[in-house]
Order: structure tokens, then sequence, then C-alpha cells
């Protein structure tokens, strides 16, 4: 997708409105978190598993030339091919190149934050190629031409109706009359369009959840089973995957699967998880002819080693998403990228740019959930205050915040000045709400009193008071 | 530069090194050539006869249906029970695993293979089940085809209690164990917790999304109940 | 002062300082009461943190600079806010990292810094107080004061004493308020959406007083309150535990 981060106090005004988007995210901000915590209370090991999480992906990280190495030649010797893509181009061009030496025309797709990423729907589609997304969410916002708005649900926003509305308007060979007022009736349609997608494809494109150095494996999980017939159907098997996804061993990979379905729905795991090594072999009776994995870097390995290095932990449950009071508040799409939420202010930035992305770093509160339930431990608020340092120190602020902070430092840095001017303001504007205790709105408008009272003050400070009551100075 | 040496190149240089020295080498190596279980949840340990409890505990809790056998023998009456009892008529596509080939099938239609997409029930043979979570291990292999693990609508699947262990790591214990090579892993593992499901629409629940809409196990306990 | 008193050296928070000095007195007598000396040296403003927040590291290092040199002297150091406390515990060494000299200085500052319930609660042992109060009242917790400073059950412990109080839980006591520093003023609209919902949590519990630790957060949450004309009053907590309540109306409320 296009990235539209630097609208999001625009995105987020229209978000705040939309009612359908807010009964939509209501929903979502009890359901995951509770799921979440009863899947917690049964693992009496989940801390300990998350901190075991955190090592592995550090470890791996540290590591992670080796353990790609590694992979990459499990993966040949399985008889896969793997390709490597610096940024979204060249991992566009390899999975075009691919489909393109076998005269593919359909394309299915599992759900892939990778492709995502790459726009790879977008750009196969200029090459005249028929992509498909197969998960519902994805296929719905397909079809919609939206991006999607959750990283693992990624049709939160939508309504019935609005699924209701697409598949009228793209299943036009089915009667007119037919009834789609139940949520059933709307699986069964789409189960049933893409059965014949399924099979009829000539590539299969999945993401990965995980890449297994030791057996070349890559993993995907899902609920619906598309995963699967995507990459089991066609001949052509692709998946698309990033650098920090790669794990040392299956028992790693256990490890972090042991958290990550908790994590994001509250399932003790997903419905299908499934581990693909290589190709078809002679005596296999189905499967892909050929297996190949695209490892995109896209500025990754520049976040190793630095200020963001930690974020690389990331395993995508979307857990820091699902806890946020600024996503529950405005949704996906306000950010404008297809990572949304905590994760994805602190990973938007880094892969497209500060300058593009401005206001994300600072669309929090900084009230810590995220760090609190990410099953690796990521401090997501200390990352989102590297970037407002870098802002700071490199000038993308505006400057009426700039002034603002600077001005406050100015005085704050100069106590006696400081508490001889304070005591004047508070003593006025004490006077200014003597009888409702508050004041509605100040002479210059601004952000508190638009939606809020403020409160107050006594009227003399505590340091005049002190002073006059002969309290203990040093 | 290729591009796989520029990607290389740059994860070095921010990670502040050249590539990695032949000792520090020599303990990842080691790490991937004799993987260790990491922290195991309690959960799954127990005598036998409690892994088969909560392995069935943990499969219903996900919507699969259980029944319970004394021997292999009684697969195809089950199956042509459970086939009456829902309503799914007597057809059945079935994996060609020589276990399930040699029962008799006599009352049922039955044919052996892939799935072509066209088959209203599937069965087939576990490589193993994990109590931990109620979850199964599929294996691709002339055997036992991968099709028939999502293609059709009714997933039958035969668990010898034999198979059943109490977690994930154990399997891959297995696998590793009964391979003859390093390439032990069958080109598709498949775990499998339940028939496939979606809450993409409005966050309601819905089961049978693309895969299939029901998952039935049939564990087989050489000392178990019938039923 | 005597030898067996605890020196500690009042941190007041700008907010206190200039909003609500009742607080700070409230401080004061609880922590006087329970043996200790106290200090409020007159060269203290801000911790530094909405600078930290920004961005701004080195307006928030020379801040954190001044509280060091002006606080290192004491046997403790108190804040009745949970996250200025954690603003010197936890981010003053963070700051310091690549400064050796001002680090030893910033982590020395740090293991004697507290926040006031929790100072009351684990380091002096108070279990009660005497204090009245005939109300229902439920208690927010502050983000940073939980989850940087494990503030949980000092509060509840301590209200639990306060004769005539009776405590109900809202379901979302942990839920962020909207406030988030600058964040209410950069982002009004999502933050007071954010508030909302925290008020609504807050009054499905049928309370009749709302308490807090951090009065950011409490003048977020009570501002919001008298804007949607809620008769719920708002306090810190210390003025309930120290029993001053009849010294000032609730916060953002008039005499009445």
């Amino acid at each position: 997708m296009k990235l539209n981060a630097h609208n999001f106090k625009e995105n987020a005004k229209k978000a705040l409105k939309d009612n359908d988007l807010q009964a939509s995210l209501q929903k979502l901000g009890t359901g995951f978190p509770l799921k979440r915590l009863a899947a917690m209370e049964r693992l009496p090991e989940f801390e300990d598993l998350r901190d075991q999480a955190r090592d592995i992906k550090d470890h791996t990280l540290r590591h992670l030339d080796f353990y790609l190495e590694q992979f990459e030649s499990r993966v040949v010797e399985t008889g896969g091919k793997v390709h490597w893509a610096r940024d979204i181009k060249d991992g566009r061009k390899i999975v075009y190149e691919i489909c393109e030496a076998v005269g593919a025309k359909t394309i299915t797709k599992g759900k892939s934050m990778i492709g995502e990423e790459m726009a790879i729907n977008e750009y196969l589609e200029e090459k005249g190629l028929i992509p498909i997304e197969t998960d519902l969410g994805e296929y719905i916002i397909q079809l919609r031409n939206e991006p999607p708005s959750h990283i693992i649900a990624p049709a939160i926003h939508l309504r019935k109706s609005h699924v209701e509305e697409a598949f009228r308007k793209t299943h036009t060979e089915l009667p007119k009359d037919r009834n789609l007022d139940a949520p059933e009736d709307l699986l069964v349609e789409a189960r049933t369009m893409l059965r014949k997608k399924f099979i009829a494809a000539d590539v299969g494109i999945t993401g990965a959840n995980f890449m297994v150095a030791e057996t070349g494996s890559t993993v995907i999980v899902t609920n619906e089973g598309n995963g699967d017939l995507t990459q089991t159907l066609p001949r052509i098997h692709i998946v698309l995957c990033s650098i920090e996804k790669v794990v040392p061993t299956l028992e790693d990979c256990t490890t972090l699967l042991r958290v990550l379905a908790r994590s994001a729905t509250g399932q003790e795991q997903s419905v299908y998880t499934t581990f693909s090594t290589g190709p078809r072999g002679e005596t296999d009776p189905d499967g892909p002819d050929e297996f190949h994995v695209v490892i995109l870097d896209n500025g990754r390995s520049r976040m190793l080693g630095h200020d963001t290095h930690d974020m690389l932990r990331c395993i995508r449950c979307s857990a820091c998403i699902n806890h946020c009071p600024v996503y529950q508040s405005v949704g996906g799409h306000a950010y404008g990228s297809i990572y949304p939420g905590p994760m994805g202010s602190v990973l938007t930035p880094a892969l497209y740019g500060l300058e593009k992305s401005c206001d994300l770093p600072n669309a929090s509160t900084m009230c810590g959930k995220c760090e609190e339930v990410c099953p690796v431990r990521i401090p997501i608020p200390k990352m989102l205050r590297s970037w407002r340092k870098k802002q700071w120190e490199d000038g993308p602020v505006p400057t009426m915040q700039r002034l603002a902070m600077t001005w406050w430092a100015w005085w704050a840095l100069r106590p006696k000045l400081y508490h001889r001017v304070a005591g004047w303001k508070m003593r006025i504007m004490g006077f200014m709400g003597r009888k409702s205790g508050h004041i509605k709105a100040f002479p210059l408008k601004n952000g508190w009193t638009e939606n809020r009272d403020f409160p107050a003050p006594e009227g003399k400070t505590f340091q005049q008071r002190w002073s006059e009551k002969g309290g203990r100075r040093t | 530069m290729s591009s796989r040496d520029y990607i290389l190149g740059r994860i070095r240089w921010s990670l502040g090194r050249g590539a990695m020295e032949r000792e520090d080498d020599l303990s990842l190596v080691e790490r991937l050539s004799q993987p260790k279980a990491n922290l195991i949840p309690k959960r799954g340990s127990g005598t036998p006869k409690q892994q088969i409890s909560l392995f069935v505990k943990m499969a219903k809790e996900v919507n699969a249906t259980v029944s319970r056998l004394k021997s292999l023998d009684g697969v195809p009456r089950a199956v042509a029970k459970y086939l009456k009892d829902n309503d799914l008529g007597t057809a059945i596509r079935i994996a060609p695993h020589p276990d399930l080939e040699n029962l008799d099938w006599s009352k049922l239609h039955t044919s052996f293979g892939p799935s072509a997409g066209d088959d209203l029930n599937g069965l087939v043979m576990a490589f193993a089940g994990v109590a931990e979570t109620g979850s199964l291990a599929l294996t691709s292999g002339a055997q036992s085809p991968t099709t028939l693990n999502f293609l059709p609508d009714n997933h039958m699947i035969v668990l010898k209690a034999d198979d059943l262990v109490g977690d994930y790591e154990a399997v891959y214990a297995r696998l590793r164990r009964e391979s003859n090579s390093g390439d032990f892993m069958p080109r598709a593992l498949n775990w499998v917790a339940g028939p496939s499901r979606t809450a993409d629409i409005e966050q309601t629940l819905l089961l049978g999304a693309h895969g299939p809409r029901k998952l039935h196990i049939l564990l087989v306990e050489s000392d178990g109940p019938e039923g | 002062m005597s030898e067996n008193e605890k020196n500690v050296g009042l941190f007041v928070t700008c907010l206190v300082d200039l909003f609500r000095p009742t607080v700070a007195f409230a401080a004061v007598k609880l922590m006087e009461d329970a043996g200790c000396s106290i200090c409020v040296p007159e060269r203290q403003t801000c911790c530094g943190q909405p600078a930290y927040n920004s961005g701004d590291n080195e307006d928030a290092k020379a801040m954190a600079q001044m509280v060091i040199e002006e606080f290192e002297q004491f046997d403790y150091v108190v804040a009745p806010s949970g996250s200025c406390a954690a603003m010197i515990r936890v981010h003053y060494p963070e700051l310091f990292a690549d400064c050796p000299d001002w680090l030893t200085r910033a982590q020395n500052l740090s293991t004697k810094t507290y926040e006031l319930l929790t100072f009351l609660s684990d380091v002096l042992h108070v279990d009660k107080v005497e204090a009245a109060l005939d109300r229902t009242a439920t208690y927010h917790d502050s983000c940073s004061g939980l989850r940087e400073l494990g503030i949980k059950q000092q509060p509840r412990k301590l209200l639990d004493s306060v004769e005539g109080l009776e405590l109900v839980e809202a379901e979302q006591a942990e839920r962020c308020c909207g406030f988030g520093g600058t964040f209410c003023l950069k982002f009004s609209d999502i933050s007071s959406r954010i508030t909302d919902d925290k008020c609504d949590d807050l009054l499905k519990t049928g309370a009749q007083t709302v308490l807090g630790g951090d009065l950011g957060c409490l003048m977020n949450i009570a501002g919001r309150m008298t804007r949607r004309g809620e008769t719920v009053e708002v306090r810190h907590i210390a003025e309930v535990l120290a029993d001053m309540c009849d010294e000032v109306p609730p916060i953002s409320q008039g005499k009445g």
C-alpha cells in the first residue's frame, strides 16, 4: 500500500466519527485481551516462556548472518530455492520472474505482511497476473480495494453489510436474490468461490511466521486452512519472509509458537500450524513441484545493533495493537501504514523513513500496556522515545511544539524566577476558576480545553505556602 | 554485489563484526545439530491415561469430536457410524496407509489416495497426537497425502494411543529418531487443532472456513473403552 | 530533626506545586506521622519528563542534573506521583547511560527515590492511617506507577484502613486515562475519546469518589468529568489518607 502516515491526525479525526468502525473497535478492545488473559491464566509457565522467547530471538539476531546462511543451505539441500531481496523492488521482481518462468496466470495468496509490505498484488496485477487473496479477511479487503487495518484481523474495521455489499458487487454470476443475511451465508459463499480458485491456481504465495535454520522449513500459522490450500495445490509455492523471521531449531520455534497464538487470539494454538520443507518429493502424492523462499531485508539489517534493534524480535502477534488505547480509539487505517498500533509506530519509521511518519511515534500515551503484553518483551515505549529523540535532533518537530518545550525548559531551569512567576500565574488562574473550580476556555485555543475543563489551581503554590509556613529548606 | 552478499554484509556491519569466528561458529553448529528442548509446560506430562484424558479434553475444546476405540479393526464401523449420525453419505476418500488399507471397508464406498477437491469425507492416519493442546501431527508422504487434510469437508483422523505424547518436543524427537538421514522432516508437517474456522466477519467465530468443517478423531486404545 | 528520623527530600512535582498544594501537605503529614523529617528544596521545578518524552534529551538532562544536585543529599526522595518518581528511578539512569560521572549519581538517586504510597508501604511499613471518609471510592491505576514502579496493592491496602470508605474496583482500573503528558494536547480528540472510556468505566462502579496517585491523570479525568456534567468527585489519594479532604474541594469542582 501507499504510505499515508503523514495524515495520521486527519485520519484519526475521521475514524473517531465512524460509527461502524467504533463498534468494531469496541468489540476488539474487549475480545482479544480477555481471551489472552484466560489463556495466560491456564498456563503457569507463560511468563517463563516469554523470557525464553525473548532470549531465543535475541540470540538469533546476534547471529543472524549465521542462521540465515544455515537456513539457506538447508532449503537448497531439500530441493528448494532461496532468493534474497534487498528492498521491495527487488522482492517484487523476484516473485514476478518466478511466476513468469512457469507461465502463471492466476495466483492464490495466503496472508503475508511481507506481501503487503511489497504491495505484491498491485505489482502482479500491473504485470497482467491475477493474484487472489484467500484469507477471508484479506479477500474481503481485496474486493474493496483497501489495505488491512490489523495485522491478524485485516477486515476488523468492517461490518457484515460491507462484506455483503462487496460480495454482491463481485460475485455477479450468482443469483441476485440470494440470501446473505447471516455471517454463515457470507462464509459459505466465500468458501465456494475461493475453492475453485485454489484448485485452478498456478502459483501459491504464502508468508512465513518463522523460518527454521535447522531444517530449512518455513512455518505458517492459520485458522482457516487457506494457507495450506494455497501452498499445497499449485505447482509453485513461493514463501515471502523477512530476515528476522529465522529461528535456530524446531524446539526454538515451538517455544515461540507457544506464546504466539495465546498472545494473539488467546488460542492455545492456531488450528493449523504447518512446517513446509522443500518441494514435493518422488513419492509424495501431492504438494508443489517448486519451493521458493524470498527473504526480504527492506531496511531491517539497518535496525540491527541500533535503537530499534529489539523491534526485530517481534513475532507479529498483534497483542500490542489489541491492547493499545490509541489503536482501540482510531483503528488501523488511521496509521496509514500496513503496520498499525504500537509495533507499527516503531516499525513504520524504520522501514519507510521517519520524515514520512512523524506523527506515529508521538501517537502514544506511553501507557506501557504494549510492553506489558508483548510475548517477546519488546520495550516499545523506549523505542518510540528513541524516534522522538531522533525527530527532535533532526528537525521534523512542529515549530510550536519545539518552542513550547524549549520555553518550558527555560523556565524550569530557572527555579527562582519560575517560582515567582508561577505564583502570580496560579493566583490569576485560581481567581478565574474560583467559583466552578475549573476554567472552560482560555483566550488562546488549546488542546486541553477543547475537550475538557481545566481544573483551577488552589491559588498559592505549594512553594509559597511552604515558605510562609517556615517549612524546612536546604 | 549480489543481494545475498549485500544483505549478509549489512547484517555483519550493523552487528559490528565480520563473518563469524570459527569457535563461536562451533557452539552455534552444535545448537543446530543437537537441538535442546526449552521449557516444556508441565501440563502434558503424566501417565498415558492422564495424557489421553487431557488430549480428549483439549481436542473437544477446539470443537473436534472424539470416538474412543479398542482396536484398529473397529475403525470402519466407527467411521460408518459417524457418517450415518451426521448424515454424510457413505463415500469416503482414505489415505493409502497400510493400517487403513487393510481394514474391512465393505460397508462403505471407499477410495484411496490424495483428494482432488470433490470428496465430502476424508480419513487419514495421524503420525502423533499431543496431549498439551489436543493437536495432531500429520506428516505428508506416500501414505499420507496433504490434500486429504484440507479439501474434504469432514476430516477424520485415526490416532493410535501409542502415538500420543505429552508435548511437541517428543514428536520432533521421534521424527529425528525414525529417520535414517538428516532429512527427517516430511515435506509438510501439519499440526491440526480442531476444524478450520474464521472470525473475520464481525469477530464472530464460524467453523469451516476454507478447510474442513468438522474434525473427528478416532482414538485407538488397545485397552480403552469402546464407544 | 532527631537522629533516627529519616531525612526525606520532597520532590513536590510541578503539577502539585502549581495546582494542588494540598497534596504535598498531605504527603508531608503522612510521612511526618511515620517518623520522617521532610525538607523541601526550593531549587526544584520539573523532573524533565515532558522533555524526555518529547525527545528533547538535552533539556531533560539539564533538569535531571538540577534534581540530582539538589536531592542527592537526602536519605530518601519522595514524590506524590508515580510518573515523576518513575522518571527519576527508571529513566534518569537511562538518560545518562553514556555519561559515566552523572550515571553514578543518577543511579544513586534512583535507588533512594520513591513514589509516596510505595514509600509509606514498602519502606516505612505503614499499613494503616488515621482518616475517615464516608464514601464509596474507586482507584485508578496510573500507567507509570503501575507498570514502571509496580504500584498496585499499596494504595488499596492503605485505603482499606480509612474509616467509612468502601472501595469498589473498576473493571478496567489499569487502562490508560488518555492523559499521556503532552499527548493530550497534541492529540486532543484521541485523548478525550480514551478519557471518555475511562470515565464510563469509573462511573459504572457507582463510586462517589475517584482516587488516583498522579495529578496529571486526575486533572485529565476530573476535567473531562466536569465537562460532561458528571458530579463524581476526583481526588488525589494522599488527601484521603491524610484526612485532608475538607481542606480543598474535589479537583475541577468548586467549593459547592
